[in-house]
């Protein structure tokens, strides 16, 4: 796939995505707003972002359990991305990241490129530390929820079906 | 005796019809993606090192992990609980459950709880516990049990699941398709869990210090249990706990690629709970999520049943590092063919499954299925933590023997059978075990023995009394052996530029003695002296029915008697595979580590030998060249293990061979197992796949070839062609 990058990790990360079925945007923050907005799908909510960004009004920031149930997009930062593989770690978060990435169909993650990691081992590095001193929780994610027990693969097996990261540069 | 044989049969015949052919297609399928994804990881012999250390360090200090496990746990506001077996952690269980007054569980896949039985227990109590792993759900929907250890449902076929959720609900609109009916098990199961008061987990990992679970799967269940109720309990053995999460990397990455060659699977989650997710209440229209609260129990439970004893047992402690993956299920070609359901005790099965029955629940159990391991040894490559599975089997095997009580026959056995085994050893293992005092009875007499043998009568004896299968062809001793024919010749190497000692394993020596003979001639036509001493077989027919103390003794003795001959700087060449894979593998448990280390270093594979013979300039042209003709060969299993196969072939192809080698794992024989009335039939079953590659088009005007005994003898069973050795092939 044609990448929009020099830097190594991060068109490692591009073609692991595209190879995990995985789209992935890069924006800046200015353009974040709107880029999002290609993206969704509504009704969309998301929890609020550590990034100095802007979500783009059509996603609901920081929903209800029922908004949550009836969206078809969630919205959760992403720790750092792992190049090699192209996961995400995502955060368990007071505010319900977790549940916000797991519920919905459409799973964005928004990651931020200097945080993409070239692979797994200096990502759970960093996990570690938190995971030690703040009993940080995470989610190791790659690729969309899929199971083959129904002789099958099928995506969107209990967590979502499709999976569009966005990488952010800050 | 033999009514047990015969219904042991009978099931296998069963399962093979029934449950054969989607276990087949899957565990290939995941075998072949394996392959794939370890090709492009440089360093996974590294990392398998990697993953070896941190267990065996694990498990070495579990008892200080455990403390500091504790610890990290209540400093998070977490319990935890060590239950002593599975009466001891279902109580606490069914206390947590009654205590949060719990009318559903939901579970997440975990096969500690399956060793639990935690449903029935929570079932006494009223409480409705689901399965959500849609495999699992399968299961239980089916009232079965799950038949491989990451693929519960690995047995059903895609249209039986289809009829299975017609059955059981009746739906307006049955679900079909794969993508329908997950998507109607999703929707059913999600109901479920909104509704459930506890979530239950599994661990694949627990790091001591920090308390973090790592959780593997692909579905995204277990995330969903683990924090949709309010309360989650984690219910893993004991020898899950891993020093830290710095340590988790190297399982990580190899776990889903030895399970199902997947890089990593969708989600790996990393808990250290109690989470601080907000609990949902998903009617709520009114608060969101930042301001709901975080009210969460968490409960780790490690179970030890009968862990920390085999932690203590030299044997089975290699047991407690395996982490799951199910490759060598996978890999195994009688696992393929009639899956966990035969080839399992009451939970764990599959090759490892024996050591951990063994370990949990007791030998009676790990004795119904441990004789499914041929010992083949093709598991051994891919195990992540490069546990020693076919010993494992071994070993308890051997205690299985040990473990009966002497009947009726035995005064009159123990005098005919020289063996170091306990009385009550069954028959048949005996009969095997001791073949190389059969084959010398055989020879000595022979033809004699052999016409006896092919009577009606003695068929139907060796049957009833030994189990061996009428069916089966039985090998034709030789009345001159391989060493006699050697005692009585000249040899012809004038000026030698090497010393050898051909290795006269029991099969080369009385029965194939053509194949023995034939490498005498290659050897020397490539200017080596060859010496053809009296040397006791490897050990590995007593071996394989588990008779360790009597293939220990062979052990010393073949290894006293070669070692004049390392002494004077002769190489060892050995015809058979199996027995050069004794010397390269089990002879390490038996022998001082200097005498082993001398023994492999000085023992080739005679393909192998001729191969490093030729690259050394030997003349090629003493040999039996190909001109182009066409051979089929099959490797055998051992010497692919210790990846000689390439040898054969680069030797054959040098001399103007086509060769076509088979892709197929294994022939199904391995040996004694083939001969046995039980199994006859599953050995046959495999063997069809080997059959049908060399019969299509392509292959079946080529000469067969197979470089193991058993591998020829099934080969010949199966084709209506004859097989042969490659050295006979290129012998002059
Ligand atoms: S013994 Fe090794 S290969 Fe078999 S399941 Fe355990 S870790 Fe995997």
């Amino acid at each position: 796939m044609a990448t929009t990058t020099t830097n190594p990790t991060l068109s490692t990360f591009e073609e692991s995505l595209a190879d995990l079925g995985v789209d992935c945007t890069r924006t800046t923050a200015a353009d974040f707003a709107t880029t999002l907005a290609d993206i969704v799908r509504d009704p969309a909510v998301g929890v609020p972002l550590p990034f100095d960004v802007e979500y783009p009004d059509s996603v609901t920031v920081d929903p209800t359990p029922a908004e949550l149930e009836r969206a078809e997009t969630g919205i959760t930062p992403a720790s750092y991305g792992v190049a090699n593989y192209g996961s995400v770690f995502l955060p368990a978060t007071d505010d319900g990241a977790e549940l916000v990435s797991l519920y919905p169909k459409l799973h964005v993650p928004v990651v931020r490129a200097d945080d993409v990691l070239p692979a797994l081992p200096e990502a759970l590095d960093r996990f570690g530390d938190a995971a030690r001193e703040e009993d940080l929780s995470a989610i190791v994610a790659t690729g969309p929820s899929a199971t083959a027990d129904m002789g099958k693969l099928v995506l969107g097996a209990h967590g979502p079906e499709a999976v569009h990261v966005v990488m952010l540069d800050e | 005796m033999s009514k047990g044989r015969g219904d042991k049969a009978a099931e296998i015949r069963r399962l093979m019809a029934t449950e054969g052919p989607a276990i087949e297609e899957n565990t290939k399928g995941f075998n072949r993606k394996r392959r794939e994804a370890i090709e492009g990881l440089e360093n996974y012999e590294e990392l398998r090192d990697r993953a070896r250390e941190i267990k065996e360090d694990a498990i070495d200090r579990l008892p200080e992990l455990l403390d500091e496990l504790r610890t990290a746990v209540e400093d998070n506001g977490g319990q935890m609980y060590i239950a002593d077996d599975a009466a001891d952690a279902n109580r606490y269980i069914r206390d947590v459950a009654a205590e949060k007054e719990a009318e559903r569980v939901v579970k997440s896949k975990s096969m500690t709880t399956e060793e639990l039985e935690v449903n029935d227990a929570l079932a006494e109590d009223g409480v409705d516990v689901v399965e959500t792993d849609l495999g699992e759900w399968v299961v239980q929907l089916a009232d079965e049990t799950p038949s491989h250890l990451i693929a519960p449902a690995i047995h059903r076929s895609q249209e039986s699941i289809a009829e299975l959720f017609k059955e059981v609900f009746d739906p307006a609109d049955p679900p079909e398709t794969a993508s329908e009916l997950t998507s109607f098990a999703r929707e059913k199961l999600g109901e479920r869990i909104r509704d459930a008061d506890v979530g239950m987990t599994g661990a694949n990992f627990v790091t001591a210090d920090s308390g973090t679970m790592a959780i593997v799967t692909s579905e995204g269940n277990a995330r969903k249990c683990a924090v949709t109720p309010d309360t989650h309990v984690a219910v893993t053995g004991v020898e899950k706990v891993i020093p830290s999460t710095d340590e988790l990397s190297p399982f990580l990455e190899l776990l889903a690629r030895s399970g199902t060659g997947q890089d990593l699977t969708a989600y790996v989650s990393l808990l250290t709970p109690p989470v601080d997710t907000p609990t949902v209440d998903f009617d709520d229209d009114e608060t969101p999520l930042s301001e709901r609260d975080s009210d969460r129990e968490f409960h780790l439970v490690l179970i030890d049943n009968g862990r920390m004893a085999m932690r203590e047992d030299d044997q089975l402690r290699e047991t407690l590092y395996c982490i799951r993956c199910g490759q060598c299920s996978n890999s195994c070609a009688n696992f393929q063919h009639v899956g966990g359901h035969a080839f399992g005790g009451e939970t764990y099965s599959g090759g490892i499954g024996t050591g951990w029955e063994a370990g949990i629940e007791g030998l009676d159990t790990a004795a119904e299925f441990n004789d499914f391991c041929t010992g083949c040894s093709r598991c051994v490559n891919g195990c992540p933590t490069k546990i020693d599975i076919p010993w494992i089997n071994t070993v308890v095997r051997d205690r299985v023997n040990r473990g009966k009580e002497p009947d009726g026959y035995d005064f009159l056995v123990e005098g005919l059978t020289p063996d170091e085994e306990p009385g009550g050893l069954d028959l048949d293992k005996r009969l095997f075990g001791n073949f190389e005092t059969l084959a010398k009875l055989g020879s000595a007499t022979a033809p004699v023995s052999n016409w006896v043998a092919k009577t009606g009568p003695a068929r139907w004896a060796l049957e009833r009394v030994a189990g061996v299968d009428a069916r089966r062809d039985l090998p034709e001793f030789q009345r001159e052996t391989l060493v006699d024919w050697f005692e009585n010749r000249v040899t012809a190497v004038s000026d030698p530029t090497r010393e050898v000692v051909l290795y006269p394993d029991v099969y080369t020596n009385h029965v194939q003695v053509e194949r023995g003979k034939a490498a005498v001639r290659t050897l020397e036509a490539l200017g080596v002296s060859v010496r053809v001493p009296d040397v006791r077989s490897s050990g590995r027919a007593p071996l394989s029915q588990g008779m360790i103390a009597t293939a220990e003794e062979h052990a010393h003795d073949v290894y006293g008697r070669l070692a004049e001959h390392l002494d004077a700087g002769r190489d060892v060449v050995v015809i058979e595979p199996s027995d050069l894979a004794m010397f390269d593998r089990e002879y390490e448990k038996f022998l001082p580590e200097a005498s082993v280390e001398r023994l492999q270093e000085h023992s080739y594979e005679i393909m192998e030998y001729v191969y490093g013979l030729l690259e050394n300039g030997a003349d090629a042209d003493t040999l039996r060249g190909g001109d182009g003709d066409g051979v089929a060969y099959h490797a055998h299993c051992q010497q692919r293990t210790l990846g000689l196969e390439a040898h054969t072939v680069a030797v054959l192809e040098d001399l103007g061979y086509d060769v076509l080698t088979s892709d197929v794992e294994c022939c199904g024989m391995a040996g004694s197992f083939g001969y046995k009335d039980t199994y006859y039939e599953l050995s046959m079953d495999v063997g069809d796949d080997l059959a049908e590659q060399f019969s299509t088009t392509e292959a079946r005007d080529r000469t067969v070839v197979a470089s193991g005994t058993s591998c020829l003898e099934q080969l010949d069973a199966l084709l209506s062609r004859p097989s042969t050795h490659p050295v006979e092939l290129i012998a002059p």
